[in-house]
């Protein structure tokens, strides 16, 4: 992979907006009672993003394992939200024959204000499967 | 059930969640990842899998379950962790069972001045970790 990735942009994707029927459909699948919206529910869109940085750089879905998510909140989600996630590619290192990418996705409300910040390691490997 | 939020690790207990081939299936459908490793044993086999094997996603969400559970359902602040072993589910109507031990609480002040609390974890299926350094800092 290019190291010219390193501090590239991909997105903005979205518009989201979170449905109340949507957040409680996630909820279920997590087996999340809480009140609030299921803290991981944004992988829907991180997904997105993350399915147009690798479609821009020419990678393949099969080999990307997820290595680690982080997800650090200014506010908690709330139904109506209006979200949009950018991507940014935060580093780039080798690994026994694997590429480890480490990308900070910004996930802003309609008011452009930052919701949330994720983090995830994507590993790219011709190899075995992994932990996805 | 919820703990007060003075309360150290040996106070929450284990959270223990089932997951079976229609769970994956359901997550599937919510988080609209349809990577076929997780629902097609031809697919997870020809990658090298054991099996097919549950979202590290779907995992970090009972992690985030377990902890609303604890806390009486605080304000999640953060979350995150390493997927470092696959969770393979069987096709059988057993599944799995993948359990959520709080290891380590300790309290601070954010930087916006207020009291959080750090909630460091053990995620195991069987005897197997499946993930590394998982933590959430709630409010409160």
């Amino acid at each position: 992979m290019d190291p010219a990735i390193v501090d590239r942009t991909f997105g903005p994707v979205g518009p989201y907006v979170v449905s109340a029927a949507k957040a409680a459909e996630f909820a279920t699948a997590t087996q999340w009672r809480g009140a609030a919206i299921a803290p991981t529910f944004p992988i829907l869109l991180l997904n997105d993003a993350m399915l147009a940085f690798l479609a821009d750089v020419g990678a393949s879905l099969e080999r990307i394992v997820h290595g680690e998510q982080r997800f650090a909140y200014r506010r908690p989600l709330a139904i109506g939200d209006e979200l949009s996630a950018t991507l940014r590619v935060a580093s780039l290192r080798s690994l026994g024959g694997a590429e480890v990418i480490g990308t900070v996705s910004t996930i802003t409300d309609a008011r452009g204000e930052v919701v949330c910040e994720a983090r995830a390691t994507l590993v790219h490997t011709g190899a075995e499967g992994g932990a996805a | 059930m919820s703990a007060p939020l003075g309360t150290d690790a040996a106070d929450l207990a284990p959270q223990r969640f089932t997951v079976t081939r229609a769970d994956l299936v359901r997550y599937a459908g919510a988080s609209g990842d349809f990577n076929p490793i997780h629902w097609s044993d031809r697919v997870a086999g020809a990658v090298g899998l054991p099996g097919v094997i549950a979202h590290g996603m779907l995992t970090l969400g009972l992690v985030g379950s377990a902890v609303a559970a604890w806390t009486g359902d605080a304000e999640v602040v953060e979350l995150g962790a390493k997927f470092t072993a696959p969770v393979v589910v069987p096709d059988d109507d057993t599944g799995v069972v993948v359990e959520v031990a709080a290891t380590k609480v300790t309290r601070d002040i954010g930087s916006d001045g207020m009291a959080t609390m750090t909630i460091a974890m053990e995620v195991r299926c069987g005897a197997t970790k499946v993930l590394g350094m998982p933590k959430a800092v709630v409010r409160g």
